[in-house]
């Protein structure tokens, strides 16, 4: 028995301990989000977030995940109440066919959990990792542009109040 | 057998409460006379023309639920919504109120391929057509039940009102009948003064669940009972299975059948890594004998040049140059270049007593129900192909061969589902590549830089291997009694395969055009976004840059002097004078381009204007800004075309600097993301500025597929402009621009 912690629920999974996290997340959770695109950490399709890391969940045995927090893109927000970085893919119609959407949307997540206000030079260099085939770029940093502008401005106003 | 899931019939559809055969002849005797239309009259619009019966477009049931019907595919290109904002407009409803039923052999029309740039031109022209006759047709009967004219009636929020107050539903005034009529050549649209939500940005219907974990894909699929395959494909194109030692591959944990039918290998298994697993066991179980059949790739145009072709004529100028002018000559070629969708193919299908359903990201249901029912032996009627959206596939990927292989497996496994997934690297080495290409151009200037004559020529081998017979699927060939794949044909101008776009829409005297088809493909190849007209722009529109600058014009202005089309200087002006071209200042390495088409010359009009910076040390090329202007006709959703713009010049970026499918004389050795490289995140423009013209009232001009060529060539001559050198092969890759810098 391996246990999972997904999305703040424990998971008692009977399968290979060397099957890859993603296999236990769309095979036995039932879990969309996290994609299959290479199988060799080339393309971040399946990125999740483990212990506050984007990981790719295609190389990581599900026994290496034992006692870890794994956060998908389920465990962001529902289709009825999304997330703000999920709503502002949304507001900027940041998807095409969107198949590697739920990947950049979780490195992204955990870029923003690192640096609260990322400049638009980090975000690309975060999301390096990510493949998109559609040419969806520009609309996938304007959201997480979007997200961010909030604490972007609330950091400049408190840099500019410093310094007067 | 196992639970067949519930899906809706056509039956269902077509009985219970009864969709609409309107007494319709009262109230225009012309109409219910046949199902054919009358002799003389104008050709019934988009899809309309094959599909002529309203009711197989727009269905509205007792309680009033109206279901509109597609044979177009989303493919992430956001037609759900567009088709939506037409129906709703016309039927004056709110887009929620209806409900669309997408491809699917069992209940939509036959549309096809989703491909060419061709749904909304097809199948929105066709359900805007067919919604506002709808819409008509309910006002008559209101008026006929009401005993009133027609001239005094309205609709609004699915009812019919009259001026007096008295209002009737959709619903109400179809209950028991149908919608079994013929449709018109000429309804009365929406006029555009009058429209509501044609011209709108309606956010996209298919985005929220994509962003949220929803089922929004084939590889979501997890039918009751679902079993998963995996296809073992040989290691090289002509590869013969010499043995293979299942014996360590049947007792592997969760493995339900292993398939082995000639040099054709599958697993199935309960859950999908045991089957991934299974898989590649039996791959280090197979024994092949492969052939150094391919081409040698430092002599692959040479070798395309000189294999048999087939001479189709495109323009018939006389091919000479006038003695005494200015003559200029340049050759170009392309790479093979993958689709290297994101996601690899993945189908579901499943064999029951009713026959055969597969469940697959095809861009064509119809024509891959045909494929699969030669393949399986089963009649068409026993197989039904239901479209569900896939990854991104920008043409013919590996969707319909997966499907094939779904279809094997269920055969295999009789009543239960068979999810399969092709590998990685079986997406990359077995998809059928873009063609690799090469072309001609010489042309006359006059001494005051006017083209005089020209005369082009394009090589290439077929667009189109897609399926209708089996013989185009990877499986049929594979197997014991294989299906020879059929000899291509060159596809028909004036849309073209290898020969799309090969005629340049500038105004010339004297213009040769010759398309050399090479029926043979050393390489397996297919229909990959915008065929050959990305090439022909890259091409022309590099070619036009040459001649301007031997002209010593600007290529802009050049451009301008050799077209009489409008919409066609507009598009350029618009996107020059966004680009800030006439006072553009030239900083060290870096340099401007510009290019420009009308997609298969009967599409949608675009011009684009980029700048790029130039690394001379490292020969590496970035975009660095991207301003085009595109014409696609009267606009539906103007964001939706953005962002397909923005999305086409990204990608023909990524082609035009980096992609060539890389192979050495037995195998294709561009395995992965990193023997393929493509476009990432710190290669992205700082901008990208896309800017649609608008014209109210005219035709849909397909726009999909329209920023391929224009910005690859673009990129060519923003180079040329930056450091001075002209790149005349694609790929423009650093290794390329530092041997031809010389540094």
């Amino acid at each position: 028995m391996i246990t999972l912690t997904v999305n703040g629920t424990a998971h008692q999974l009977d399968i290979d301990p060397a099957t890859p996290l993603l296999y236990a997340l769309r095979g036995e959770l039932g879990l969309n989000g996290a994609k299959f695109g290479c199988g060799l950490g080339q393309c971040g399709a399946c990125t999740v977030v483990v212990d506050g890391e984007a990981t790719y969940s295609c190389l990581l045995p599900v026994i290496a995940v034992q006692g870890r927090q794994v956060l998908t893109i389920e465990g962001l927000g529902g289709i009825d109440k999304p997330s703000p970085l999920q709503q502002a893919f949304i507001d900027e119609q940041a998807a095409q066919c969107g198949y590697c959407i739920a990947g950049m949307i979780m490195r992204a997540h955990a870029l923003i959990q690192k640096t609260s206000a990322p400049t638009e030079a980090q975000i690309r260099e975060g999301m390096e990792p990510n493949l998109c085939r559609c040419g969806t770029h520009m609309r996938i940093v304007r959201a997480i542009r979007r997200v961010t502008a909030e604490a972007r401005e609330a950091a400049l106003v408190s840099f500019r109040e410093t310094r007067r | 057998m196992s639970i067949t899931p519930p899906r809706p019939s056509r039956r269902a559809f077509l009985s219970g409460g009864g969709a609409l055969i309107v007494s319709f002849a009262s109230i225009n005797p012309l109409v219910a006379q046949g199902t054919t239309a009358l002799p003389g009259a104008a050709p019934l619009p988009g899809s309309l023309a094959k599909t002529s019966m309203l009711d197989s477009w727009i269905r509205i049931d007792a309680e009033g639920a109206i279901t509109v019907f597609t044979g177009k595919a989303e493919l992430g290109q956001g037609i759900k919504t567009a088709l939506l904002q037409l129906a709703a407009e016309e039927l004056v409803v709110a887009p929620k109120a209806l409900r669309l039923v997408t491809a699917d052999t069992a209940l939509t029309p036959d549309e096809g391929y989703t491909a060419g740039s061709h749904s909304m031109q097809d199948s929105g022209t066709a359900i805007r057509n067919a919604a506002a006759q709808v819409r008509d047709l309910l006002i008559g009967l209101a008026a006929a039940q009401w005993q009133v004219p027609t001239a005094g009636l309205f609709v609004e929020g699915g009812a019919v009102i009259a001026a007096d107050g008295r209002s009737i539903s959709y619903g109400k005034l179809v209950a028991d009948q149908n919608l079994h009529i013929q449709a018109q050549p000429q309804p009365v649209l929406v006029p555009v003064a009058k429209q509501r939500l044609i011209g709108l940005s309606l956010p996209r219907i298919d985005i929220p669940a994509k962003v949220t974990g929803g089922a929004a894909y084939v590889q979501d699929m997890r039918l009751p009972d679902m079993a998963h395959g995996r296809v073992l494909l040989p290691p090289s194109y002509g590869a013969v299975l010499r043995s293979v030692d299942i014996s360590g591959v049947e007792h592997l944990p969760g493995l339900l059948k292993v398939v082995h039918d000639a040099n054709y290998l599958a697993v199935i298994a309960e859950r999908e890594y045991q089957a991934v697993t299974a898989m590649q066991a039996l791959a280090a179980a197979a024994v092949w004998h492969e052939n150094a059949d391919l081409p040698e790739p430092r002599n692959l145009f040479e070798t395309l040049a000189h294999l048999p072709g087939e001479t189709v004529p495109v323009l018939n100028g006389s091919g000479k140059m006038p003695e005494g002018a200015q003559i200029i000559e340049a050759a170009y070629s392309r790479a093979y270049q993958m689709h290297g969708s994101i996601g690899p193919s993945c189908a579901v299908a499943q064999l029951t007593d009713g026959g055969l359903s597969v469940w697959t990201h095809t861009q064509g249901v119809f024509p891959l129900r045909a494929a699969l029912a030669q393949l399986t032996g089963l009649p068409l009627d026993k197989v039904r192909c239901t479209h569900v959206e896939g990854s991104g596939c920008y043409g013919h990927n590996g969707a319909d061969d997966v499907a094939a292989d779904a279809a094997i497996m269920a055969f295999a496994l009789p009543g239960r589902p068979v999810r399969v997934q092709w590998m990685r690297e079986q997406e990359h080495t077995w998809e059928p590549y873009g063609s690799a290409m090469l072309t001609h151009a010489r042309a006359a200037l006059s001494p005051d830089h006017k083209i005089l004559a020209w005369d082009y020529s394009v090589g290439s081998c077929t667009h189109s291997t897609r399926p209708g017979g089996a013989g185009n699927l990877v499986a049929a060939w594979l197997r014991s009694n294989p299906i020879a794949q059929p000899a291509p044909k060159p596809l028909p101008l004036p849309e073209g395969g290898g020969h799309r776009n090969a005629a340049p829409l500038y105004s010339i005297m004297d213009a040769r055009v010759v398309y050399d088809f090479i029926p043979d493909m050393p390489l397996r190849v297919s229909a990959m976004r915008g065929l050959g007209a990305y090439m022909n722009i890259f091409s022309i529109e590099s070619f036009m840059d040459e001649l301007a600058h031997a002209a010593g014009a600007d290529p802009v202005d050049f451009r301008v002097d050799h077209l009489g089309d409008i919409r066609a200087t507009d598009v350029i002006a618009r996107a020059a004078e966004r680009f800030g071209w006439a006072g553009y200042f030239r900083t060290p390495g870096r340099g401007r381009g510009f290019g420009f088409a009308r997609y298969k010359n009967l599409a949608a009009y675009l011009a684009v204007a980029v700048e790029v910076e130039v690394d001379r040390e490292t020969g590496r090329t970035r975009l660095r800004r991207a301003v085009a202007a595109v014409d696609s006709g009267e606009v539906v959703n103007p964001d939706g075309i953005r962002n397909q713009i923005e999305g086409g010049i990204l990608q023909s970026a990524s082609w035009t600097l980096y992609e060539g499918v890389q192979f050495d004389r037995t195998r294709i050795t561009s395995r992965d993301w990193s023997s393929y490289p493509i476009m990432r995140f710190s290669a992205v423009p700082d901008t990208v500025d896309v800017h649609v013209i608008n014209r109210p009232g005219t035709p849909f001009l397909g726009t999909g597929e329209a920023a391929q060529g224009p910005t690859s060539a673009a990129i060519a001559n923003a180079i040329f402009d930056a450091v001075g050198i002209r790149l005349r092969d694609i790929p423009l890759t650093a290794a390329r621009v530092k041997a031809a810098i010389g540094v």
